[in-house]
């Protein structure tokens, strides 16, 4: 918890009221528990209150029970992570305390379930435990039967009353939850909250209130990166959509079935991951596009189709939410190993594009932008999300949805001719006919995953498949062209430059703020397009001594991971140097800093 | 699509369908389906940019190079998916796939199942020729026991799948079978499948003179076999005893061994649809939209 540099001290009634500017609460139980909704409600209340909030859970691979955690950063300034350390711990197990009380801060308070948790006597000293009977004081609060459900509830009121929250915005919220069920479910919870909320914390000698967030002009909102996500592809116009249940890329085809309909759009959940690219391309063939995605084992399954999509020049939207891998892997941690199958994925030369979200609100933008260049290009377009993002929350701007959302219903307008893949066109693109255009010269196009013509009839031509692949190439370089370099976060020239992508956006630039702080010249840069890559990157590289691409992903054979590898392939500078690691978290802004340092160690040596 | 409605049509000849020249062997089962297809086209005065042609992989798949219209030639297996995708999310289309079996019943199996099941609605006509003919002589999923190809020269040792029978047991809503040496018949049966509100599927014995030559002579009056059509007294809607039919050793019967009404998958979600339209068919998309931010707010 950083006090505000002028702390000040409320005179009121005891106990007192210290001003926070932020704070890192983490609650540990197990899956079951409900403790994602406690967070949830924290996140949203801070959203509603102007404040920033990033939140980071863990959930176990198991169907029911197992350990879970939720933290969430609540903060009256810029909240890049979800926080290394936690300010406060509200262990509900012996477990939960035993596994999480290393990431509290020194001198952190643990506020424990005393009906499970015995404090251990040696760390009394260290940290300030105050004991709770949380689960005996739900179940008096609100009966016998329901034993633990509705503790996450009290807990939430103890939160709230340790952090002067405003209790009345938090009852609003829980009333929205529960809108539509019977009336007692709410009344329920609502008993559950003031209970937690009443409960005399007497041991605790002062309680938090935040400093006031600096207004803002435009609402907030607060969602996960796949709600995001899947709200994006609707903003853009997608109105088909066809997927195959995986862990985390399910949330994505979950929302996108329950609100297609409101938009008379359709999403078909398939028999197999192969049968949702290819529907989702027939689909696109159709003349809309349209979207499929899936985790890390399923994008292997569709890569025979993603090609002829390639080849054919039929856009596309694969969403990958990346998990760790290989093979069915860690499906509930993060990992940023499927740059290369999204990239390198398919056999014989086939060029796609390949976006990485940086965050929870980019997730939105991301979407958009990957439906206008699949059109614009005719072409698949992957967007790699990862579990961080997609299960992480966070707070930003209402997106301006009456400029966003797009029509892009399919143009049959009668043609003359029709050549859809003239060898002429400027860049290599052009755009297929959609079926139900009347061509009046009578003769049609097909779309073929054989090389082929200009027609789209197959050829055996060594020269025609040179320029084909050529075309398919060259369009993708346009693009590069036209692509914005990304933005430096930090001066333009120093000592080392830290390159990421997709969820270590957060963790970059606060270990970047934090080394500045001690002096130490850092900058970093998210790359959201991961392939093609802006042109002049390489400008960007001269201000620097070092370049350190840091990833979720393995050192591989020669020493970089998947991003950095691409780079080295790309610019072929030694100075471009991989920092990755592969335990299935995210980036913590103290390891990112300690990798930093001992790289620039080795280095010298 | 208004503007499509305006232009005026001459009746398709035969000659504005053709495209490329079939690259199928002299005698190939293939071509009657091919001129069959025409003809249907013709009959029914469909117009030419609504026909969609679909097909995987194989010799049978490379149909759509063959004929004027806007047409797919996608990846081995797959033409159905890629066909219920384009029926989706375009019911304005006469959607009809075309495949041999190997990439309906080896590779696309799965998929064969899931769009009998989904009562998908278009036309799949499985060219039958029990050969992989297009990489020369190995078995298929039809191939009889005993059998003699590359990858059997002792002769096939697996059980063959019974299409008929797959296609009923997977909930199939239309299941005929015909042969290419009946054009008469094939051309009825392709009617019919088109009339069927549905997933209209038939298998069309197609022989491969080059591969599998004579394959189905038995059911070939020319040939001094034996067509015969499904009993007169047969009950379509009876799956039971379409099951059993289908079960006959081989020449077995021909014609419509199943058929029943039941929603096709358009239909069905454009029911759901319908309830959320009432709701929302005076709003704009953003508007819609608005109202999920609304709550997340």
């Amino acid at each position: 918890m950083s006090d505000s540099p002028a702390t000040q001290e409320v005179v009121s009634e005891s106990p007192k009221v210290s001003k926070v500017t932020e704070a890192v609460i983490r609650i540990a139980g197990n899956s079951q528990d409900g403790i994602q909704s406690i967070g949830g409600f924290l996140a949203q209340l801070a959203g509603r209150s102007e404040q920033e909030v990033m939140t980071f859970m863990t959930i176990p691979a198991t169907i029911s029970g197992g350990p879970s955690i939720f933290q969430v950063r609540i903060g009256s300034g810029e909240v890049l992570t979800s926080g290394d350390d936690a300010d406060v711990l509200m262990p509900f197990y012996q477990h939960s305390y035993e596994n999480h009380i290393g990431f509290l801060k020194e001198g952190g308070i643990v506020l424990y379930d005393s009906s499970h948790v015995e404090p251990d006597p040696e760390l009394l000293q260290k940290y300030r435990h105050i004991g709770c009977p949380i689960a005996e004081r739900t179940v008096e609060a609100i009966g016998g039967t329901a034993k633990d459900k509705g503790k996450n509830i009290f807990a939430l009121g103890l939160v709230a009353r340790m952090f002067d929250l405003d209790a009345a915005k938090l009852e609003g919220l829980i009333a929205e939850r529960f809108k539509g069920k019977a009336s007692s479910i709410t009344t329920t919870a609502l008993t559950a909250f003031h209970a937690g909320y009443g409960y005399p914390l007497t041991t605790l000698e002062e309680i938090y209130a935040f400093e006031e967030p600096k207004a803002r002009d435009t609402d907030q909102v607060v969602c996960n990166g796949n709600d995001a996500l899947g709200y994006g592809i609707l903003a853009a116009g997608v109105r088909f959509g066809a997927g195959y249940p995986i862990t985390p890329w399910s949330d994505i085809m979950e929302l996108l079935r329950r609100e297609l309909p409101k938009y008379d759009g359709i999403f078909v959940q398939c028999e197999d991951e192969i049968a949702a690219v290819s529907m989702a391309i027939g689909a696109g063939w159709g003349g809309r596009v349209a979207v499929t995605g899936s985790s890390g084992p399923g994008i292997s399954l569709k890569g025979e189709a993603i090609g002829w999509a390639v080849m054919a020049e039929i856009p596309l939207i694969v969403i990958d939410v990346q998990r760790g891998g290989p093979s069915t892997g860690m499906p509930t941690n993060v990992e940023q190993s499927d740059l290369n199958i999204a990239v390198f994925g398919g056999h014989g030369d086939s060029p796609r594009v390949v976006i990485a979200p940086s965050s929870v609100e980019d997730c939105f933008y991301t979407a958009i932008e990957a439906v206008n260049l699949a059109r614009e290009y005719s072409t698949p377009v992957i967007i790699l999300s990862d579990q961080a993002i997609a299960t992480r929350i966070e707070a930003f701007a209402m997106p301006k949805l009456q400029e966003l959302c797009q029509d892009i219903s399919p143009d049959l307008t009668p043609r003359e001719d029709h050549k859809p893949y003239d060898l002429s066109a400027p860049d290599g693109i052009t755009h297929h006919a959609p079926p139900g255009t009347y061509i009046k010269s009578g003769k049609y196009p097909i779309a073929t995953g054989l090389e082929h013509d200009e027609m789209g009839h197959p050829s055996g031509s060594p020269k025609m498949h040179q320029d084909m692949s050529a075309k398919r190439r060259s369009k993708l370089q346009a693009l590069s062209r036209k692509l914005p370099l990304p933005e430096v976060f930090g001066p333009e020239e120093g000592n080392v430059l830290l390159i990421g992508w997709g969820s270590t956006q957060g963790s970059l630039r606060e270990a970047t703020e934090q080394a500045r702080k001690a002096g130490d010249s850092i900058s970093c840069l998210t790359m959201r397009h991961i392939h093609p890559m802006p042109e002049g990157l390489e400008n960007i590289f001269d201000g620097f001594n070092h370049v350190f691409v840091v990833e979720n992903n393995d050192e591989g054979l020669y020493g970089y991971g998947q991003l950095c590898g691409l780079m080295r392939a790309k610019f072929a500078n030694p100075k471009i140097v991989g920092i990755n690691k592969t335990d299935g978290l995210t980036w913590r802004v103290k390891d990112v800093l300690a990798h930093v340092q001992s790289k620039l160690e080795e280095l010298k040596s | 699509m208004s503007a499509t409605a305006e232009i005026i049509r001459e009746p398709l000849k035969k000659k504005d369908l053709a495209a490329d020249h079939p690259t199928w062997c002299p005698g190939c089962g293939d071509f009657s389906v091919l001129a069959l297809y025409f003809k249907l086209i013709q009959n029914r005065g469909i117009h030419q940019e609504k026909i969609a042609t679909v097909a995987g992989i194989g010799c049978s798949s490379r149909f759509p190079y063959f004929v004027q219209s806007h047409g797919v030639h996608f990846i081995h297996g797959r033409a159905l998916p890629f066909a219920t995708g384009v029926a989706m999310s375009r019911p304005d289309l006469d959607l009809f796939v075309f495949g041999g079996d190997g990439d309906a019943f080896s590779i696309g199996g799965n998929h064969f199942t899931h769009c009998a099941r989904k009562n998908i609605n278009l036309t799949y006509v499985v060219m039958d020729n029990s050969v992989y003919g297009l990489t020369k002589k190995q078995t298929s999923p039809t191939s009889p026991i005993g059998f003699k190809s590359k990858t059997d020269m002792w002769g096939a040792v697996d059980q063959p799948i019974n299409p008929l029978k797959q296609a009923i047991a997977a909930g199939a809503t239309f299941v005929a079978r015909t042969t290419h040496t009946n054009p008469k018949h094939l051309l009825a049966m392709m009617e019919a499948a088109m009339d069927h509100n549905g997933f209209g599927f038939i298998e069309c014995l197609s022989e491969c003179t080059e591969f599998y030559n004579g394959a189905f002579d038995a059911s070939n009056p020319r040939k001094g076999g034996e067509f015969l059509e499904v009993p007169a007294d047969h009950d379509p809607t009876n799956e039971t005893e379409a099951y059993d039919l289908a079960g006959q050793p081989f020449p077995g019967h021909f014609g419509i061994f199943y058929q029943v009404d039941r929603p096709s998958k358009q239909d069905r979600e454009k029911t759901i649809n319908a309830k959320f339209l009432e709701k929302t068919k005076d709003l704009e998309a953003h508007q819609i939209l608005q109202q999920n931010f609304d709550k997340m707010k």
